[in-house]
């Protein structure tokens, strides 16, 4: 792996790793019976005592979580703990009512594992250190211009899974392939519904350079990244910062940064006035998690199908692996693509609906029925590419059966060969030069015949059938 | 009379007619004025009372069941959270907070027809021994005004020996029931941990409060703890109970009670020796085999909880930042100081001192030289315990060293105030049930007996004790 070379004398290594919350898609709050999905809530609507932090209030373990942090696990190829504990992190802060989080501190739920990512054409392997449940704190808000902020407690107590990866990530590039594997292994595994937009995966990173091989420098933390695009922009611009500092002299201050999307820069955050002890302490009010051997391999079992599996499944269609990406980061267009495949059992029918639903998204729209006698259409030769996409974009504005819309429309081939034939007799009869051409081995006459047959079939002739025809006639 | 007979009883009579819910809840009040001097009371609830009362009455006249507890009055600690009046913990802090839900064991009572008159004084968040550290006034001990009533649910305590009520409800989370219970002569049950929900109580130590009831006799608080005990949903670290706790046979005969050599060292006062030493006599002649044994290890038990104690009450506390419940420093600059000043402000000198011990011992660097070693010697203490029980069936000894001391005389000295749970936090520590019951006098202030039963053992613990309640 070729490491990012900063436009520097030296050479500066960098080191990265990464830090991932994920939300869980739970139906209810980590410890509280009470709605998870925030997104369009009024605020402070969706809390209840626990949340809010009351006097004898007591978290309740959600046992959904649980099972997703499992599977999460599993996909993580990492090792679920038969035991783990919650312990308490201090702080104090108006959206953290409690005055303390609740999360997993020595002893995480899942150990180990790893993310595979590949960049180009080669395969890695990213290690996970751990994987732990933990709360989420409410949402601050500071009115422009205003003497008050404003806290939502809504997302207070939402599940997330905080994935710790190990400082094994080494470009830009890798770290942007990092978190793209992270989000779609998340989604796939149903973990979460992976909704970058309203932060449902974050991502910290953690940077530094180093000129001495196997020596550390000192890191700074880019907080809070919701885009695979701002991870390899944060990270670029750090590499190049922190390499340009130890270029002059210059000291690269420990610090905790957040990304300007607009400037393309990293800024340093309100410096901490000390460095912060967060008391860490046993959470009394949980008992520790017991897992049962029985409980986690029903939760291996469940598990869907992950895009490894899936990437391996679709490489018989021996298309672009980019293509291959492209439909992953769509997981509504996949789901249709490997229905096609599941009913159809045609790598053909299968590549080709991939191709079409990229074109053309809308196209899920349409019954999985009506989209398969579409491909077989084309396959008979009823079709040809470009008319099955006349004929999809006029299924998706009406309910009616394909073939009566390409007949309709009037867009059947001809693929009856005596038809054909009778029209390739005339067109070489008409052509005398062309044929001489074709049969002093000028490829491109056929072209030109084929073209003609085309006209005088009023565009539907069969492409295929019709050059097979006119190399039979002149016998080459 | 003011005495109340038994709560089956009078559950009974209000069941058939006889008696009234509302007279039963007028009866009530009408003691609390009179005897306001004591100042057991925090806040009355005769408002909700009073309406709980007519309805019930309104569902008999309809030929309904009430339930085991019908129409009978009670007392809460005000650390619970009740509906139709405030909750303050004593503290400062809390001044003026109306809770919006109930703790579960309120809804387990009333759900039974009783009725909750009024919240009583404590040790502000129940840290105290002596009601001293209330931030509202101090509660007088019902046998000499000049004394205190014991802590924290010295109001509860109280106010079942003064007639209020007859029963009460209390937190114990170093001593805080089984305390009072002997410094006033009351029947004060902490029951294994777990096995009473904490949901609605204002934490104090999360992994050693536990709920229970203070009555006037053993009958009574088994009822109360038959009602109140068992798995909620809503507090993950309750256990599953025992079918019954209603005593149904003799609980000392053919028993084996062990005398915790530990707790009859130098420090025991001579007269709480004396009345001890008789119990011990009463206790052998009811047909129990009595043995000494030790648990090396149980004097740590005081110096271990006042470290994971504070450092849970440090945490615990933290939501009482002045923003969103109870008190809240107006005048300040900003968020920073709107915490420190409501935190100033809100809390008493005890609290205080508890938060700064608990701040330090699970700050980084002092985490394992204190938190970490106290975890280990409360492993210690409970390995001791359960090794003691493979062949005892009951532990005995004093509840306190002393009998009741008077007010003022150990504010002071919070070592001096400490040192009144020597005896009855290694039942917190471990997690078994303890209990103090009644065993006589010395110059005139009651003497509780310890029971310590193995862990779940609260219900053979009950009938040991209404054994010996029933010896002359």
């Amino acid at each position: 792996m070729t490491p990012n070379v900063p436009a520097t004398k030296t050479t500066y290594l960098p080191t990265i790793g990464i830090e991932c919350h994920v939300q869980l898609n739970t139906k209810t709050k980590l410890f509280a019976a009470v709605g998870n999905d925030a997104r369009g809530a009024s605020p402070n609507t969706l809390i209840s005592h626990i949340c809010v932090g009351m006097p004898g209030a007591l978290p309740v373990l959600n046992e959904k979580a649980v099972e997703l942090a499992v599977g999460a696990a599993f996909a993580l190829n990492s090792q679920p703990q038969a035991f783990s504990k919650f312990d308490r992190k201090h702080y104090f802060y108006p959206d953290l009512p409690k005055g303390y989080q609740i999360t997993q501190y020595d002893q995480p739920i899942a150990k180990g594992g790893y993310v595979e990512i590949e960049i180009e054409g080669e395969k890695k392997k990213v290690g996970i250190t751990r994987v732990h449940l933990e709360e989420d704190a409410g949402k601050t808000t500071h009115p422009e211009g205003m003497d008050f902020s404003l806290i939502d407690l809504n997302r207070a107590g939402t599940p997330l899974l905080e994935i710790v990866s190990e400082p094994e990530i080494y470009s830009p590039a890798e770290a942007k392939a990092y978190a793209r594997e992270l989000w779609l292994v998340m989604k796939y595994a149903q973990v979460t519904d992976g909704d970058l937009y309203h932060g449902h995966v974050r991502f910290d990173v953690n940077i530094s350079v180093s000129d001495k091989p196997g020596m550390l420098g000192t890191r700074t933390e880019i907080k809070n990244l919701n885009s695979f695009r701002s991870v390899a922009g944060a990270v670029e611009y750090e590499i190049k910062r922190q390499a340009e500092l130890l270029e002059k002299n210059e000291v690269i201050v420990q610090e905790t940064r957040g990304w300007d999307e607009v400037k393309q820069k990293t800024t340093p955050q309100r410096q901490k006035e000390e460095a912060h002890d967060y008391r860490y302490m046993p959470e009394p009010d949980i008992p520790p998690l017991k897992l049962s051997a029985s409980f986690i391999s029903k939760v291996k079992e469940g598990l869907p199908e992950l895009p490894s599996s899936i990437r391996e499944s679709l490489s018989e269609l021996q298309v672009d692996p980019k293509v291959i990406e492209d439909i992953l980061d769509r997981e509504e267009l996949l789901d249709r693509v490997l229905e096609v495949k599941r009913i159809t059992k045609s790598t053909e029918h299968t590549r080709r609906v991939l191709f079409q639903l990229l074109d053309d998204p809308d196209s899920l729209s349409i019954h999985v029925k009506d989209q398969i006698k579409v491909l077989e259409m084309i396959s008979i030769g009823e079709l040809s590419s470009t008319a099955a996409k006349a004929v999809l974009k006029e299924r998706i504005k009406i309910e009616e059966d394909p073939r009566l819309i390409a007949e309709r429309m009037n867009l059947l081939q001809i693929s009856n060969e005596s038809e054909l034939e009778i029209m390739v007799r005339e067109v070489l009869a008409d052509n005398p030069t062309a044929v001489a051409d074709v049969k002093k081995g000028e490829a491109k006459a056929v072209g030109f015949l084929v073209g003609q047959v085309m006209k005088k079939a009023q565009g539907k002739a069969n492409p295929e059938i019709t050059k097979r025809l006119i190399k039979k006639q002149l016998d080459v | 009379m003011d005495e109340w007979p038994k709560i089956s009883d009078i559950a009974n009579r209000v069941q058939s007619g006889e008696l009234k819910p509302i007279d039963l809840v007028k009866k009530s009040i009408g003691i609390i004025d009179q005897k306001a001097e004591y100042r057991a009371v925090i806040s009355s609830m005769e408002e909700r009372a009073m309406h709980r009362a007519t309805e019930i009455e309104n569902r008999i006249g309809r030929g309904g069941n009430i339930g085991r507890l019908a129409g009978v009055p009670f007392i809460a600690k005000d650390n619970f959270l009740t509906l139709g009046g405030e909750t303050t913990a004593a503290s400062n802090i809390l001044r003026g907070f109306r809770a919006p839900y109930q703790a579960t064991v309120i809804e387990r009572l009333e759900a039974e027809g009783a009725i909750c008159i009024a919240k009583s004084n404590l040790d502000a968040f129940a840290h105290g021994s002596s009601t001293e550290n209330s931030d509202w006034f101090t509660t007088k001990n019902p046998h000499d005004k000049s004394r205190v009533p014991g802590g924290s649910s010295g109001g509860s305590a109280a106010a079942v020996i003064l007639n209020m009520v007859p029963f009460a409800l209390g937190t114990d989370t170093g001593g805080s029931i089984r305390l009072p219970a002997s410094f006033v002569g009351a029947v004060g049950v902490k029951p294994t941990y777990g096995l009473v929900s904490r949901s609605g109580v204002v934490a104090m130590a999360s992994s050693t409060d536990v709920v229970g009831p203070l009555t006037t006799n053993v009958e009574d608080a088994s009822l109360i703890l038959d009602i109140i005990a068992g798995k909620d949903s809503m507090d993950s670290t309750t256990i599953e109970r025992e079918e019954s706790y209603l005593n149904t046979g003799d609980g000392l005969r053919g028993k084996r009670v062990g005398i915790i050599s530990e707790y009859l060292n130098d420090g025991l006062d001579s007269g709480v020796r004396s009345v001890i030493d008789k119990a011990i006599d009463k206790i052998k002649s009811a047909g129990a085999t009595i043995s000494r044994v030790s648990l090396p290890n149980l004097p740590l038990s005081l110096a271990s909880y006042y470290i994971i104690c504070p450092a849970e009450v440090s945490s615990n506390l933290s939501r009482y930042d002045g923003q969103r419940f109870g008190y809240s420093h107006r005048d300040s600059n900003d968020l920073a100081e709107s915490y420190e000043l409501s935190r100033e402000k809100g809390f008493g000198a005890e609290a205080k001192r508890r938060i700064m011990i608990g701040t330090y011992v699970l700050s980084s660097g002092y985490y394992d030289a204190y938190y970490k070693k106290a975890q280990l010697v409360r492993t210690k203490i409970i390995n001791e315990f359960s090794e003691v029980f493979k062949n005892q069936d009951l532990l005995i000894g004093p509840t306190s060293p002393t009998v009741a001391f008077k007010i003022g005389d150990r504010v002071k000295d919070p070592l001096k105030m400490y040192l009144a749970d020597m005896m009855t936090v290694g039942a917190n520590m471990s997690g078994n049930p303890a209990m103090s019951i009644p065993a006589g006098n010395s110059n005139g202030l009651p003497v509780g007996l310890q029971l310590i039963g193995p862990m779940r053992g609260d219900r053979q613990m009950l009938a040991a004790a209404q054994s010996f309640e029933g010896l002359e």
